[in-house]
């Protein structure tokens, strides 16, 4: 239950209540929005997002600079294991 | 899918388990015993199992599984007053999945459902809102559960039936905080806690803030984690960094959806809809003070405690059980006398048992990964 799933946001299907369609993994699910729609922002503005989904709620936006920011420290890590590993016997 | 894919690359899990072994054998070897780091949410213990994290980590590494499981601490006696309400003419008994399998005194909703009781299974509160709007004749209560993740999704749904004013819905709000609960386990005089994974979808609606005293008045280092393998490799790896470097913080590992902040939009419909129970009961834990939410009296229209006389019984758990030494991470759960005899997912005689994120059973499901007890 508490198990988010990563959406991306491809139809608004009722405006009024910031309900869209979000494609899960190719299947299609209705989401309120209203959780991600920060001060004045439109329903419309989220069609292409990614987002955590919740029991039928888009909880959050995924943030994809952040996302790649850890993979890319996760990778530098595995570097400075192999250079540890080539580096020539003292 | 993106960044599921991502974060479970082998070749970075095994960098991290690489550093991770080597961090945990100097801060074990200074503490002359294993590092005890508890998962505090069920989501974690979920894909620890799912993915055999357990099994990869160093024997100076023990993961111990906490009660961040909504199902699986809910009380036999909120079971019974679900199956109280299905009974009532004319009622209809909306949930989640997971929780149609809970055994109470008087049996689980399921079984209920099979003696002819209207209970549906619903994904989304406003599904059960959705029934609600199109069968009028029907009065139908969501038997609303789960932490801080699921409460703004309930608060929208209530402020929802409320601006269409649909009056045969109502909610049996048996929410939970997370909060009072890992300060509970922290008071508790026997605590061996080096750490903590904080729950990360918790944090993608109530911020890392919130944390802030099990670094600063209890010392402890918590990283709010993510729930790929990477994710909580990675977690763990930060707080024992933490440790060997003399340090007790609140960590983000999962700043890509959990910000410092949270949501202030979910923040102010969980505000707006709900105030602090002064207690709430536990399944394993007991009574914790402030650890409960129920409706507002604004709301009263929509509260099914309120609108229908339930039987609120205290109901203790059968005598066997020791569901609550292994929430604490006294003991482990094949440690407990019925685990896999008299307690099985088949025939759970906790809740421990039921739910995918219930550590019995993730441990019976995924024993064979599991790492036996050094
Ligand atoms: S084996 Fe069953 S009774 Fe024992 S702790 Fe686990 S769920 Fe509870």
């Amino acid at each position: 239950m508490c198990l988010g799933v990563p959406g991306r946001i491809v139809e608004i299907v009722d405006a009024a209540n910031a309900i869209a369609i979000a494609d899960v993994a190719g299947v299609r699910r209705k989401v309120g929005l209203t959780c991600i729609l920060e001060d004045g922002a439109t329903p419309e503005s989220c069609i292409g997002d990614w987002v955590l989904i919740h029991v039928g709620f888009a909880m959050s936006r995924i943030d994809e600079a952040e996302a790649k920011a850890t993979l890319a420290m996760l990778a530098a890590l595995g570097e400075e294991d192999e250079l540890a590993a080539w580096a020539p016997p003292r | 899918m993106r960044f599921v894919d991502e974060f479970r690359d082998p070749a970075l899990a095994k960098t991290l388990l690489r550093e991770i072994e080597a961090l945990a054998a100097e801060v074990s070897a200074v503490r002359g015993r294993p590092i005890a780091i508890m998962e505090i949410c069920g989501g974690h213990t979920h894909a620890i199992f799912r993915f055999g994290i357990e099994g990869m980590l160093p024997p100076s590494i023990e993961l111990i599984h906490g009660p961040g499981c909504p199902v699986c601490v809910l009380p036999m006696g909120r079971v019974d007053d679900c199956i109280a309400l299905a009974e009532m003419p004319g009622v209809t008994l909306a949930t989640f999945g997971d929780a149609l399998r809970v055994p109470g005194a008087r049996g689980s909703l399921m079984e209920a459902k099979a003696r002819g009781l209207d209970v549906r299974t619903v994904y989304s509160p406003m599904d059960a809102l959705a029934i609600a709007r199109a069968e009028p004749e029907r009065t139908v209560v969501f038997f609303g559960l789960g932490f801080e993740t699921t409460m703004p999704s309930t608060a929208l749904t209530v402020l929802q039936a409320e601006r269409e004013d649909i009056r045969n819905f109502s909610l049996f709000c048996n929410h939970i905080t997370i909060i009072p609960t890992i300060q509970a386990l922290l008071d508790e005089p026997d605590l061996r806690i080096d750490g903590f994974l904080g729950p990360g979808h918790v944090s993608m609606v109530i911020g890392t803030e919130p944390y802030r005293f099990v670094a600063e008045r209890y010392a402890r280092p918590l990283v709010v984690s993510g729930f790929e393998p990477l994710d909580v490799l990675q977690s763990l790896w930060m707080v024992l960094k933490q440790m060997r470097d003399g340090r007790a913080e609140v960590e983000n590992q999962y700043a890509r959806v959990a910000r410092d902040a949270g949501s202030r939009v979910a923040q102010d419909a969980v505000a707006r809809v709900f105030e602090l129970r002064e207690f709430f009961e536990w399944r394993g834990l007991g009574t914790i003070p402030h650890s409960g939410v129920r409706l507002r009296e604004a709301y009263a229209a929509w509260d099914a405690e309120r609108r229908f006389l339930l039987p609120n019984l205290r109901v203790a758990d059968p005598e066997a059980c020791q569901c609550g030494d292994v929430l604490t991470g006294r003991i482990r759960p094949r440690d407990c006398r019925v685990f896999g005899k008299a307690c099985t997912p088949a025939t759970p005689l906790g809740a421990l048992m039921v739910s995918s994120e219930g550590a019995c059973a993730a441990y019976h499901r995924y024993g064979a990964l599991a790492r036996e007890p050094a």
